[in-house]
């Protein structure tokens, strides 16, 4: 249960969303730039793995179901090879580039300061471009606020990870500006008891 | 030195939103709402928290640059913004902020840790749903800052003297794009 009362039954960020649309207004401008938006060299697959590894770094389920699904809709994979990736994304059968990332983003999920030159020198060695690696740094610090935001007020979380599969063609197709907050898939509310 | 190259000299944040100004918009609003609101916590209270949660992330551009927002709403106290990023336990505070600190030390620490006890305590002090609320996105969202200008390495300035006048001009203006589109400020004027 929240650890305040949100006046609604939705499932994670969008509870919040929904309880605060003053905030939800830019910070979903800002999802929208850095996950969806076109107008950027990487791919939506690969800027929604690194905030589903960083998710899963903090052990947010909710996040890392929500973007981990997005990142397979988009990769069309399969669950095991997103898990794989959260895993041991060195191990990956993924871009060298997108593994370089991914390691920036995890010393991101500990703090600024644990990015090292070293990280930031093979990323650009395996052609990542300068945008490239500020987006990976403020997607990864994007996604410590919402891990936090998400898990600290205590928000519900359905525990059927298919139902996020689901909601990623939603939101893939919707973006995240023109998210409809009330739009359901099912089994997405807690059942009354 | 700036890990990528920015293309500007402007300090911490605000040459990374230079940088990109697309994200910048959203992060100016966003930091716009949560920080100079006064519906329920007050700007001090909001700057407060904000400073506390860069110090414990050991953020010194954000930190200092909050303390000196707070301090300057304050009227110049700075004796208390450094009691509460030393020690908000035993700061010249509220009960009611105490708790609330305590609450945002928690998210710092990541998501998990806030308890149902530090929350009711909070509850207890007369902190309301919404005060809670936006302490943990203000902890959540320094968290995201705090690394944002670490993790990227912006530029840093070590002369703690510039850091007044860049709070009296966010202070005076709140956030948004004028912090890196107008010139910044000088000890000159």
């Amino acid at each position: 249960m929240a650890h305040i009362d949100l006046k609604n039954d939705l499932p994670g960020i969008r509870g919040l969303m929904a309880y605060s649309p003053d905030t939800e207004k830019p910070l979903n401008m800002l999802a929208e730039i850095l996950l969806h938006s076109d107008d950027n060299t990487l791919s939506r697959g690969d800027r929604e793995m690194i905030g589903a590894y960083v998710s899963s770094l903090n052990d947010c389920f909710f996040c890392q179901n929500v973007h981990g699904a997005l990142a397979q809709h988009y990769f069309q994979c399969d669950m095991p090879f997103i898990d794989n990736i959260k895993r041991d994304p060195i191990a990956a059968q993924i871009s060298d580039k997108l593994k370089a990332l991914l390691a920036i983003a995890g010393s991101v999920q500990k703090g600024g300061k644990y990015v090292t030159p070293e990280q930031i020198t093979q990323a650009k060695k395996v052609g990542a471009t300068d945008k490239e690696i500020h987006d990976t740094v403020l997607i990864a610090a994007a996604f410590c606020m919402f891990n936090r935001y998400v898990d600290g007020l205590g928000t519900w979380a359905p525990q059927d990870r298919q139902i996020y599969v689901e909601r990623a063609k939603i939101r893939a197709e919707e973006g995240y500006t023109n998210m409809n907050l009330q739009r359901v898939v099912p089994g997405e509310l807690p059942e009354k008891g | 030195m700036p890990h990528i190259e920015l293309n500007n000299d402007l300090p911490g944040i605000r040459g990374l939103m230079a940088f990109s100004p697309d994200t910048a918009e959203p992060l100016g609003v966003f930091t716009e709402i949560i920080l100079r609101s006064n519906i329920g916590l007050t700007p001090v209270e909001r700057e407060l928290i904000g400073t506390y949660v860069s110090y414990l992330n050991d953020c010194f551009y954000c930190h200092n640059s909050h303390a000196e927002i707070a301090c300057y709403y304050l009227g110049g106290d700075k004796e208390l913004v450094d009691q509460v990023r030393k020690n908000p336990e035993t700061a010249n505070i509220s009960n009611k902020l105490k708790a609330l600190l305590r609450i945002a030390g928690q998210a710092q620490k990541g998501g998990k840790y806030v308890t149902a006890e530090a929350v009711a305590k909070a509850k207890q002090e007369g902190a309301t749903d919404k005060d809670i609320h936006d302490t943990v996105l203000i902890t959540a969202a320094f968290c995201m800052f705090n690394r944002y200008v670490d993790g990227l390495g912006a530029i840093t300035p070590s002369d703690l003297s510039t850091y007044p006048l860049r709070a009296k001009q966010v202070a005076e203006k709140g956030y948004g794009n004028h912090i890196f589109k107008s010139p910044q400020p000088t000890a000159a004027k």
